[in-house]
């Protein structure tokens, strides 16, 4: 009997864990349908106007913000993937000195804290007269993505079997064919994920951000400085939205992957 | 999955020794080595010659010129002592209890529920999930669960488990549950990454010796799993040490809980006392340097970095 009992008490803890960090995700939504004034506090009914309206409230600004962070996500994105891929494949791919060294420097963004990060850039653009602005924020969240693109580029190179390039070389084709045609396309899973962590990093980042963004309000910003006036439901809805999307992706970047795995199980 | 591939640096590069050095490698490697020089490393180096500023002679409010004030470190010690231990404090707090309620989910995820994928897949989006939306609403959802008028906190009192005039929210509990909560995630996965793949014979071998359920655990599956608990406990001690979302007034702290971040950010951000915040955070970044070099050297996983 007690050996039956002590069989669920991992299932049941496990779930109730996972229950408990559902908690706020549940509450975000939830109150997202809440037909609130201009804090979203205390639950007045249901409502789906602020879906159907969201860029209505406060003369767009919460639309505005969002945008924003949207298009500094993409930037940063772009310019981190790139310079983090050819970073891991030369890691990866190439012998030279310092190698090592280069290794623990690269690890060394992601081990220093947020703050310090923040308060670095804003000293050395406060030191220089830049002022802060958009352009600020991009290379500051381009600069902390770069690491994790190496770290999760990396992983991929290393599974790349380099007999696959090689005999792209020995049927003479040159380094770009060979790159463009064998290379890129195997690695191109892990540089999505890259991609997509490095745009989750942007998009919610706000402890860099909020140093170095000057009067440029981006989403998280925006709900940082409305903490203390009452943030309206309309943010809520925008943090819905985006989980429900980044959940669609999550899983079917899940469901595609299980397929190919299977596919090569039934090849071999 | 992105954020499993983090945990997973262990991967070996192929032992491809025969391709030597090349203008290629140099090709890949400069642009973006050199942008980390430009926006990671000489804003440190501006930031600790920041840290000894002195305020301009006649100069407006938030002038400072170069100078060497080591007293601006005596002088933020002096002041923020209170805010310096604080931070440590809770983020070991954070840490403890996250690892503790982390463990058994990532050992039933890893280990328990490999026979059903379905499962493992489903809840491994779960640990993810809260990622997916804002960090700050998420924080301001219990900061509302907490509140004095919520249900939960009513319902306390009603059942007296709470004290009449007690409080939630702006209390040293509040700022270490929200941190445990935020970092959850980045300690659950990890110490996932590392169960996955652990053997189960060695478990079996374990008891086959007589040994407890206990002692297998404590001798096999804790050293075993010992690469995940290290980058479990770095990926959420670092960020919770200098986080000020958790810790601030309009969020889960109150007065009496600020930590070094929110101190760092006022002293930028609203006194315009640059040399101070710039001085706050080397204090910051070298306490966790000591910090993660001591414990990686202790626990004798040097090679995961």
């Amino acid at each position: 009997m007690k050996h039956s009992i002590g069989k669920w008490v991992l299932p049941a803890y496990s779930a109730l864990a996972l229950l408990i960090l559902m908690i706020p995700i549940g509450y975000t939504f939830v109150y997202s349908f809440n037909d609130s004034l201009k804090s979203n506090i205390v639950w007045r009914g249901f409502t789906f106007d602020k879906w159907l309206n969201v860029c209505n409230v406060q003369n767009g600004a919460v639309c505005e913000a969002f945008g924003n962070s949207i298009f500094i996500a993409v930037v940063s994105t772009v310019a981190a993937t790139t310079l983090g891929t050819m970073i891991a494949i030369a890691m990866v791919r190439y012998r030279f000195k310092f190698r090592s060294q280069l290794s623990l420097f690269l690890f060394l963004p992601m081990a220093t804290p947020e703050v310090v990060l923040g308060a670095g850039l804003a000293a050395q653009f406060l030191s220089i007269g830049v002022p802060k602005d958009m352009t600020t924020i991009i290379l500051a969240h381009t600069m902390f993505s770069i690491s994790f693109v190496v770290v999760a580029v990396k992983a991929r190179v290393a599974t790349l079997d380099p007999a696959l390039e090689e005999a792209g070389r020995d049927l003479y084709g040159s380094a770009l064919q060979v790159f463009l045609r064998i290379t890129f396309p195997l690695l191109l899973p892990g540089i999505l994920a890259a991609a997509l962590l490095s745009f989750a990093l942007s998009f919610d980042d706000f402890i860099i951000t909020n140093f170095n963004s000057g009067n440029v309000t981006t989403f998280p910003k925006y709900i940082w400085v409305s903490a203390a006036r009452g943030i309206p439901a309309e943010a809520n809805v925008i943090a819905s939205a985006v989980f429900i999307l980044a959940l669609i992706i999550v899983v079917s970047v899940q469901v595609s992957g299980a397929a190919r795995a299977k596919r090569l199980a039934k090849m071999n | 999955m992105a954020l499993a591939a983090l945990s997973t640096s262990t991967a070996q590069a192929p032992a491809d020794t025969s391709r030597k050095s090349s203008p290629v490698a140099l090709f890949l490697l400069l642009p973006g080595i050199l942008y980390l020089v430009l926006f990671f490393l000489t804003p440190l180096v501006s930031l600790l010659l920041t840290s000894f500023k002195a305020p301009t002679e006649f100069g407006d409010f938030g002038q400072f010129s170069y100078a060497f004030r080591w007293e601006n470190y005596a002088d933020v010690i002096a002041t923020y002592w209170p805010h310096i231990i604080r931070s440590f404090g809770y983020a070991l707090a954070a840490t403890f209890f996250a690892l503790i309620i982390s463990y058994p989910l990532a050992y039933f995820i890893g280990v328990k529920a490999r026979r059903w994928p379905l499962l493992q897949s489903l809840a491994l989006v779960m640990v993810i999930a809260p990622f997916f939306i804002s960090f700050l609403l998420r924080t301001l959802a219990w900061k509302q669960i907490f509140s004095d008028e919520s249900f939960l906190v009513t319902s306390l009192k009603a059942m007296s488990l709470l004290a009449p005039d007690a409080h939630v929210t702006g209390t040293a509990f509040s700022v270490i549950f929200g941190l445990t909560y935020n970092f959850i995630p980045f300690m659950t996965l990890p110490l996932y990454t590392t169960l996955e793949r652990l053997d189960v014979r060695y478990l079996e071998a374990g008891s086959d010796l007589y040994a407890s359920p206990f002692h297998v655990f404590r001798k096999v599956t804790i050293p075993l799993s010992m690469p995940g608990i290290v980058a479990g406990t770095l990926l959420t001690f670092i960020p919770a040490a200098g986080d000020y979302i958790n810790a601030s007034r309009e969020f889960l702290g109150g007065t009496g809980t600020q930590m070094i971040g929110n101190v760092i950010e006022a002293n930028f951000l609203v006194l315009q006392n640059f040399p101070a915040g710039a001085a706050l955070s080397i204090i910051l970044m070298s306490v966790i340097l000591v910090f993660v070099s001591i414990y990686v050297k202790k626990s004798g996983t040097e090679e995961l970095l």
